[in-house]
């Protein structure tokens, strides 16, 4: 799939319009995962909205996404960039074996304080 | 029977571009009555008016329809065209074939079918008009301001030096509003109190100018040149007559908790005070809610201590009726609530303050006698974060979809007080776009950054946490791509303005329109941009929509110029499109008069004619001068005695039947 055909297929999935974006850069300034990610929340919009997604795709940004919904609150424009974020995840994922947690790599991440269904949300959102 | 003439106007390619005008001119030849069909490029301009005149003449044309524009733009045009030829003005008919057609369709065939069915439409309406004749009515010579801030009060002046009679209505204790608030102005930094407070002496002194403050409009009525104002004067407790102003009485009152509103709530009045030095009038007043003679009963130091005897405690409020032939909206704005802005803390933390709140703390007046000191411990903030566009360009239930046009400009004032008073502060600003339009204001912003070294980030602020009282800024930098992260010392939101809440249930009364942000609409956005679409009603700043200082002033003596123009006439020609009721029809059961919103409908005992028998019976009467056309009085009739000249019951029956056809 060319990248604008990808780019639309990703507004499709997520139902935003990156359009409505004034470009002011809050979900950015909110993110609590900032320095995790290479790509922030302006920017997947604008890549996005551009069509220019060589660089998105390569980056592990959208696997850092904590999908806290503080962008998505917050958005003076109500474009909601994790819902977009949550698009290009799924992109992603649903290409065969670019899982990005595999079950093997379960066990050392596990930890005690952490409950089961968060093991299975994971698994659901990091998985095809 | 009529002898119609139907024009077709191209519009250029408005029209013709859409709709198949060649067609139209052909179907309304087929039309009863029609006996002549023309299209041309552009019927409005002299040669198309001479095309019509021609035909009137050669053919003996008895009605004409107009097939073009919207009749708001050129029914006047024609009709005076037609009636240059001897016929009625009231016999032109226009079918809006543009705003209603062509413009709003795409396709020709359809448009064009749409089209003929206008015309088809106006030409059965044509065919049952009468000539009518205007009758006058006369214009009482004296304006009503609502609103006595800088917009109210320069409208005043303005029509007071004309020469005429105005009366300001002002809901709070002083003329002033938010200009009286504000410590300097943009662009030439010259203190808002210094050319605002002789402007309200003036005011005070001319003696045109009649200033109702504390007092509001309860309920208008009547029609341009002739509307009835009841207003009410709030009991301020303290006789307007006899106080001096000399403040003894509250430097007594012991109740001295309230937030006072002048400093938007960052100090605290006594129960009886004088909203600010300059306050017009200077009168004290006395507010019961926090007053402890209302309160409990006791107390009563200020009447004690008042040597003018000019406290009150009975005082009623008081109604006035006055009449007026023009009214002048001026009820200006508000910073909107920052209630579901949470990310900012603002209710929460007291070092997060609105702009409205800084200039009160920069001026002389306010409650730190000018020193910048934040509002927690009163220390100078060493480090200033101010936040563009809050609550502006938003799409969310809490925002405002529009720029509130004086949050950039202020913003730079703001930070270039502060840079120059405090060079040891550190100034950022927080901006999505920074937008100057306006005669040296793009100069003054770029002063501030290069002059005064603020600091501007391109990017929005995404929260302001506190922790141990210390506040972080959570913001973006978009040209860096990075998340900045400063510890602030003072927050500043330029909080988006909104009109006052007044503002709806003025319109209501007034029956004005308002836009769905409620600001006031404009009887045309650039032709007719001063005036409501209501007939003798005008609008003077904020209300309208956001503006600056000089576009208010110059908005508010546009209006007055335009309330001038109304006033200096003695008579207006009303609508001849005015209710008629049929006597042998009217069954005299006061329906039509209890939904008329003109009191135009009275009702006499009258003896008629029935078939020969002769007796006396209760009957409607419209007072013709009175009455606006509204129509209403049509619908409730029972009996259909009720009809509308120019829009009679049996006109609007051709015309639907005409588009079922």
């Amino acid at each position: 799939m060319d990248y604008n055909t990808l780019s639309e297929n990703i507004k499709y999935i997520s139902d935003v319009n990156t359009k409505k974006c004034m470009r002011c850069g809050k979900c950015t300034a909110t993110c609590p995962n900032f320095k995790e990610m290479d790509i922030h929340p302006h920017q997947f919009v604008y890549f996005i909205e551009t069509g220019r997604l060589d660089r998105l795709l390569k980056s592990q940004s959208a696997y850092k996404c904590l999908t806290c919904f503080a962008c998505v609150e917050r958005c003076p424009r109500q474009v909601e960039p994790a819902k977009l974020i949550e698009a290009v995840r799924l992109t992603l994922v649903r290409k065969q074996g670019e899982n990005y947690l595999k079950p093997d790599d379960v066990p050392c991440t596990l930890d005690e304080e952490m409950p089961q269904q968060a093991i299975v949300s994971a698994f659901r959102k990091y998985t095809k | 029977m009529q002898r119609i003439g139907v024009f077709i106007c191209w519009c250029g390619s408005n029209i013709a571009a859409t709709v198949d005008v060649k067609k139209v001119a052909e179907a309304a030849l087929n039309e009863p009555g029609v006996v002549f069909s023309a299209d041309y490029q552009y019927m409005c301009s002299q040669s198309g008016q001479q095309l019509m005149k021609d035909a009137i003449k050669e053919k003996g044309l008895t009605g004409i329809v107009v097939c073009s524009c919207s009749p708001r733009m050129h029914e006047t045009t024609f009709r005076k065209a037609a009636e240059s030829c001897g016929i009625n003005p009231y016999m032109v008919e226009i079918a809006n074939i543009r705003e209603h057609c062509s413009w709003i369709h795409k396709d020709i065939k359809e448009a064009t079918e749409k089209a003929i069915i206008l015309m088809r439409t106006a030409v059965a309406k044509v065919n049952l008009d009468n000539s009518l004749t205007a009758g006058t009515s006369d214009v009482v010579k004296r304006a009503l301001v609502i609103g006595g801030g800088i917009a109210g009060i320069q409208s005043a002046l303005d029509i007071a030096e004309a020469g005429y009679e105005v009366d300001i209505v002002e809901k709070a204790p002083t003329i002033g509003g938010k200009m009286a608030q504000l410590d300097k102005t943009f662009p030439t930094l010259d203190c808002a109190a210094c050319i605002l407070t002789p402007k309200m002496v003036e005011a005070a002194s001319n003696e045109k100018i009649k200033i109702y403050s504390f007092s509001e409009v309860e309920s208008v009525k009547g029609f341009v040149g002739n509307f009835t104002a009841k207003i009410k004067k709030k009991a301020r407790f303290v006789d307007e007559n006899l106080c001096t102003g000399c403040g003894l009485c509250t430097e007594k009152c012991p109740s001295r908790k309230t937030p006072n509103e002048f400093n938007r709530g960052m100090n605290t009045r006594s129960a009886v005070y004088i909203p600010f030095a300059q306050a017009v009038p200077k009168l004290a007043i006395i507010d019961p809610t926090a007053c402890l003679h209302f309160k409990t009963g006791k107390c009563g130091l200020c009447e004690r201590n008042c040597s003018a005897k000019a406290i009150k405690f009975d005082q009623q409020d008081e109604y006035i009726e006055q009449k007026y032939g023009a009214i002048v909206v001026a009820t200006g704005f508000d910073t909107i609530k920052l209630d579901n802005f949470g990310e900012y803390g603002y209710n929460e933390n007291p070092d997060v303050i609105t702009s409205l709140e800084l200039e009160r703390l920069m001026n002389a007046a306010g409650p730190t006698g000018g020193v910048l000191l934040r509002p927690s411990d009163k220390q100078h903030p060493k480090k200033i974060v101010f936040v563009q566009c809050v609550g502006s360009r938003g799409l969310r239930p809490c925002d405002k979809p529009y720029c509130s046009k004086i949050c950039c400009m202020y913003t730079a004032k703001h930070s270039m007080l502060i840079r120059e008073k405090y060079p040891d502060t550190e100034v950022t600003v927080f901006y999505i776009d920074v937008r100057t339009p306006g005669k040296n204001f793009d100069e003054f912003y770029r002063r501030a950054v290069e002059q005064y070294g603020v600091n501007y980030i391109k990017g929005q602020v995404g929260k302001v946490v506190e922790n141990d009282g210390k506040l972080t800024v959570y913001g973006s930098d978009l040209l860096m791509n990075e998340q900045v992260v400063i510890d602030a010392d003072l927050v500043v939101l330029a909080t988006a303005i909104e009109p006052d809440k007044t503002a709806k249930s003025v319109a209501t009364m007034l029956t004005a329109s308002i836009d769905t942000n409620n600001f006031f609409t404009e009887a045309h956005p650039k032709l007719r941009p001063v005036e409501s679409p209501t007939a003798g009603v005008f609008l003077s700043g904020v209300c309208q929509g956001p503006k600056d200082i000089p576009e208010t002033v110059a908005q508010a003596s546009a209006a007055a110029v335009k309330v001038v123009g109304l006033l200096s006439k003695d008579k207006l020609t009303c609508n001849p499109c005015v209710a008629h009721s049929d006597e042998m029809l009217c069954n005299g059961c006061s329906s039509c008069e209890k939904v008329c919103p003109y009191g135009a409908i009275t009702y006499i005992n009258k003896e008629v004619n029935d078939h020969g028998k002769r007796e006396v019976r209760r009957l409607a009467s419209v007072n013709e001068a009175v009455c606006q056309g509204c129509g209403a009085c049509t619908v409730a009739c029972p009996s259909g005695a009720m009809d509308l000249k120019g829009f009679t019951n049996k006109q609007i029956m051709a015309e639907v039947d005409a588009i079922c056809k």
